[in-house]
């Protein structure tokens, strides 16, 4: 019972966090100033969520082998390689690494 | 709904295609986690298709287990925040009916935002947010069922390096925006202000913490 009501509560309260930033757009009626910010505000916040996912772990540093791997993923990136090279490329780094015993 | 997709490019489908891939990987790992903690299939199941959000689903299977249910709600929806900024960067590419706002906003996750924010003109950021939020829910639900099934065989993401592989996808969508100066500016303060926070603040508040940032680089103050 507590499983199904954490779900519950959890998936209700993501859907209205989702919901609300959907729907408040229209509704609010922002300044032009804040208007021109939202985009930069959104990348800003991916910048953040990828460097805390490449660089941290569970609140500690991530080790040497996915920071790695990111790094040679954002190198190609910079170099106009495509996307999926980008991603296979950080992927496979991050796990050969591993495989030679680097954290 | 079924217009957008004539606008959907080619390369950028195979890019979205590349991300449900790990993205399925991960949902089978998290089936299998949320097993292996105790959870019963169901659970598992129902929180993939209900939550659709895997940085908190992994936080509350962990808070479960640990005992502690509260922990799990307050954790998940500290870390699922960010959705609501998001969504307002977002609506556009959503819709305007609301039919297609409610169900659109249940696939409003990193990866859609960041792959429709990456283009410039309405109806391809439209397409590809549907494409990128339609093709990730049917994998990490896929993935989680499967994760279910397997159990343990199903392994860990860490080995194939699928860690690596969500920044560095992320990173590559962000980085023709970052192009724009007083982009660069807010995304390198608030990415460093949320790393250095990490230590401090609980999962989910060093990213928010980011949107400072925006404030630090721009000095807007009203």
């Amino acid at each position: 019972m507590t499983l199904l009501i954490v779900i519950l509560v959890l998936a209700a309260g993501t859907y209205g966090f989702r919901y609300a930033g959907v729907t408040l757009r229209d509704r609010l009626t922002l300044p032009p100033a804040v208007q021109r910010l939202l985009p930069i505000a959104a990348v800003t916040l991916l910048a953040a969520l990828a460097a805390t996912a490449a660089l941290t772990d569970a609140g500690g540093a991530a080790g040497i082998a996915r920071p790695a791997g990111v790094l040679v993923g954002v190198v190609l990136a910079g170099r106009k390689a495509p996307f999926v090279v980008v991603v296979v490329a950080a992927a496979a780094t991050a796990a050969g690494l591993r495989l030679l015993g680097v954290p | 709904m079924r217009t957008a997709w004539r606008t959907l490019d080619p390369t950028v489908a195979r890019n979205v295609v590349t991300i449900a891939a790990a993205a399925l990987v991960v949902g089978l790992s998290f089936g299998a986690i949320a097993v292996a903690s105790g959870l019963p299939a169901w659970a598992a199941i129902t929180m993939s298709l209900l939550v659709f959000a895997g940085g908190s689903q992994f936080m509350a299977v962990g808070m479960l287990a640990a005992g502690n249910p509260f922990a799990a709600v307050l954790g998940g929806l500290l870390l699922n925040a960010r959705h609501l900024p998001f969504g307002l960067a977002v609506a556009d590419a959503v819709g305007r009916s609301r039919a297609e706002r409610l169900v659109g906003s249940h696939l409003l996750i990193d990866e859609s935002a960041a792959f429709a924010m990456a283009e410039e003109s309405p109806a391809e950021r439209r397409s590809v947010y549907w494409f990128t939020g339609g093709l990730l829910f049917l994998s990490w639900n896929t993935g989680t069922v499967l994760g279910v099934l397997l159990g343990s065989a199903a392994g860990d993401p860490a080995t194939l390096g699928l860690d690596a592989a969500f920044p560095a996808g992320l990173l590559a969508l962000i980085l023709p925006s970052l192009r724009d100066p007083a982009t660069r500016r807010a995304a390198i303060a608030g990415a460093a202000l949320a790393v250095l926070a990490t230590p401090f603040l609980p999962a989910g508040l060093p990213v928010l913490l980011a949107l400072l940032g925006v404030v630090l680089a721009l000095g807007v103050t009203s």
